[in-house]
């Protein structure tokens, strides 16, 4: 801002004072607010560290010391990855899968859906933004529209054919019934349209083809959104709920001996219900388990996740 | 450097030749449009299986009076009906033994799903639950993000700390949190919510359990608590909702609050508006589009909450909290649930597509009154 000029040394205390007295206000709001989100953090690390047992005595009398360190172990997250929860009443133990094998199961689908998004997604956005052929703005227009339809609608459908095409309990009906984001070719098709077209002509006159344009030349240069689609993917597909909750719920089907096929998500909210029901540490742990390597991925790619969340909102 | 310059003009031109094509045969290339649709292949395959085809089915089955999926007539809707064309005495659904004729239902086109579907007062409720959970949540949460996302963009030490904080709830997994909230306000004493209300001197409340239990008061005597309330419930829907929703908006109005030119808010100070009537008169109005935007995909997107109610009761994907498991039932809820596993060989496939159809038509509606009014109210 610009220098401000006051008519007297009073005019300029008040000034200052004003300014002293919005700060405060300012920031105690923004605080009081950042408690607010803060808050379930801290109970998730806190629970999660806490013995079960000592979480158990803290929740039937409130004694906050039953939360020190002391009582801080990783026996919750050793439970659930070697998938033997033991029974804080009566001792008994109950096996359960390992989250070792619901992480792996998640990377799976997650690694393969956010392939296939992605080559579809380069390929249309490419035909979108740099080639002309009939039918394309129909093509378009319909796509956008596609995006108001609640996804529920297909769901029912696409249920039905997982189904009949023998998909449930397979890792295809997780990596391809949603293989194509109508989302993400729209977000990479205003980046390629960034591209000044003269590279497009330069690359035509030394015999480059439309493909090798395409990988090449588009592709590098757009590499940051692409990047940020494949973070969001992944993300997307490691939080992923109802979908695998309805057609990826038991053991896979190739399998002999019963492998389960649940994903993190899936398998969290099993775990809630079953062994660790009434067990508030274990669930906690559970959360944490799951939440853990979002916040990795969160510290490492900050900048292109918080770009392409915050690009989409613009351009709506 | 001599010796270059010395080249004859032929030697210079057999060099550019080996380079370059001329002279040469040019690589065949496609025409433009056979390459555009070559590389919307993948995608296209992808849509039409599972995106445009869905749709077109969800729409036949929901006007095809008491629509039931045939054994072996496949996904598609008229599949079913072909197989009972040429099978009128087929099994009605995996596992049936008597043979039924079915053929007649197929028909009729009309409304009879919708008419089950509003006979159905679980429907209906789960509307009206939907309904209140969004007219609460959504103001609140986008107020709160636009004041957050103002005082933000006027304070310098520690925005970028913050602005990580708020941000946060976004890349976190809601099934996770949704438990973390369920254990926050848990009736039993550890429960902080209840123990900050206990040590304001309220009495503690049971928010989601469906039977009363006993609650250990700071003093040491015990009370009962009543089970929990729609009220009550409705509360830790709304409050986690908002948790989860506070990010995204905060995020887009700060990349509108960005665009802002600096110019028009110092040429009102010089003009000695004071800091609410700039925000009011430039702030807000040049916001204009980042709000509606916001406005439509929160109420898009609130209107189909499922996982957000689910995680705060944690007690599995079809408990809406209550003895029956419907109190907060939301309008996606009620459809997955009548079309999961227990349901959907047993009921009539229909109903739930005349369900997703309402939920759509409520969508394009709550769309068609937001840019209605951004008509008037949005300055671009």
């Amino acid at each position: 801002m610009a220098e401000l000029y006051f008519a007297d040394e009073g005019a300029l205390r008040r000034y200052k004072a004003k300014r002293i007295a919005i700060n405060v206000f300012l920031y105690a709001f923004l605080t009081l607010f950042a408690l607010f989100m803060l808050l379930p953090f801290v109970l998730m690390i806190v629970g999660s560290l806490t013995e079960a047992k000592a979480f158990d005595e803290f929740e039937q009398t409130a004694d906050f010391a039953q939360l020190g360190f002391k009582n801080w172990s990783f026996s919750n997250f050793e439970q659930i990855f070697s998938g033997k929860i033991v029974n804080r009443v009566t001792g008994e133990i109950s096996e359960t899968t390992s989250f070792a094998q619901f992480y792996l199961n998640t990377i799976i689908s997650a690694v393969g859906s956010t392939a296939v998004t992605v080559v579809t997604a380069v390929l249309a956005a490419f035909a979108f933004a740099r080639l002309e052929f009939k039918g394309k703005n129909i093509l378009f227009a319909s796509l956008l529209a596609t995006m108001m339809i609640p996804g529920e609608l297909m769901v029912l459908t696409n249920y039905q054919t997982t189904k009949v095409i023998g998909w449930e309990n397979t890792f295809s009906a997780l990596i391809f019934v949603h293989g194509v984001s109508v989302f993400y070719v729209f977000y990479l098709r205003q980046t390629f349209q960034q591209i000044p077209n003269e590279l497009y002509l330069a690359a035509k006159v030394d015999g480059v083809g439309d493909v090798g344009y395409l990988w090449k030349v588009m592709v590098p240069i757009a590499m940051p959104t692409i990047t940020t689609i494949i973070i969001l993917s992944l993300m997307g597909a490691w939080n992923s709920y109802v979908w695998p909750m309805l057609v990826a719920n038991g053991s896979w089907k190739y399998s002999s001996n019963g492998y389960d096929m649940r994903l993190v998500s899936t398998g969290l909210m099993s775990l809630f219900n079953t062994q660790a029901k009434g067990m508030s540490a274990i669930k906690i742990a559970g959360s944490m388990v799951v939440t853990f390597p979002l916040f990795v991925t969160f510290i490492i790619f900050r900048k292109y996740i918080m770009r392409g969340v915050s690009r989409s909102g613009i351009k709506g | 450097m001599a010796e270059k310059v010395m080249k004859l003009p032929s030697e210079v031109y057999a060099e550019i030749k080996d380079k370059t094509l001329i002279g040469k045969r040019r690589k065949v290339q496609l025409p433009q449009w056979a390459v555009a649709w070559l590389v919307l292949v993948p995608a296209l395959i992808f849509l039409a299986l599972f995106m445009f085809y869905p749709i077109i089915n969800a729409f036949l089955m929901a006007f095809i009076n008491d629509f039931q999926y045939v054994r072996g007539g496949g996904t598609f809707a008229l599949g079913s009906f072909f197989k009972a064309l040429s099978n009128p005495c087929v099994l009605p659904y995996e596992g049936a033994v008597n043979c039924r004729r079915r053929l007649d239902i197929f028909m009729s086109f009309g409304f009879n799903n919708f008419v089950n579907l509003f006979k159905d007062g679980l429907f209906a409720q789960s509307i009206l639950n939907t309904a209140i959970l969004v007219v609460v949540e959504v103001p609140l949460t986008i107020m709160i993000s636009l004041l957050i996302a103002t005082f933000l963009n006027n304070i310098k030490a520690l925005k970028g700390l913050y602005q990580t904080i708020f941000f946060l709830p976004y890349v976190t997994n809601s099934i996770a949190l949704g438990l973390v909230f369920n254990i926050l306000f848990s009736s039993s004493s550890g429960g902080l919510i209840n123990l900050l209300i206990a040590r304001l001197g309220g009495s503690p409340v049971n928010f989601l359990g469906d039977s009363p239990n006993n609650y250990m008061l700071p003093d040491g005597s015990i009370i009962t608590l009543p089970a929990a309330t729609k009220f009550h419930q409705g509360i830790v829907i709304v409050v986690n909702a908002i948790w989860n929703g506070l990010a995204f908006k905060i995020l887009v109005f700060m990349a509108g609050l960005a665009t802002i030119d600096k110019q028009y808010t110092d040429a009102a100070k010089i003009d000695g508006a004071n800091g609410f009537t700039i925000w009011r008169r430039i702030t807000l109005p040049l916001l204009s589009p980042q709000i509606l935007y916001i406005t439509i995909t929160s109420f898009i997107g609130a209107f189909k909450m499922y996982t957000g109610v689910i995680s705060v009761y944690s007690r599995g994907p079809f408990d809406f909290g209550g003895p029956s498991g419907t109190d907060w039932m939301p309008v996606v809820g009620w459809i997955y649930k009548s079309m999961s596993n227990e349901a959907v060989d047993r009921t009539n496939i229909g109903i739930p597509a005349a369900g997703s159809l309402v939920l759509l038509g409520i969508i394009l509606i709550i769309t068609i009154i937001q840019f209605g009014v951004s008509k008037k109210r949005v300055h671009y």
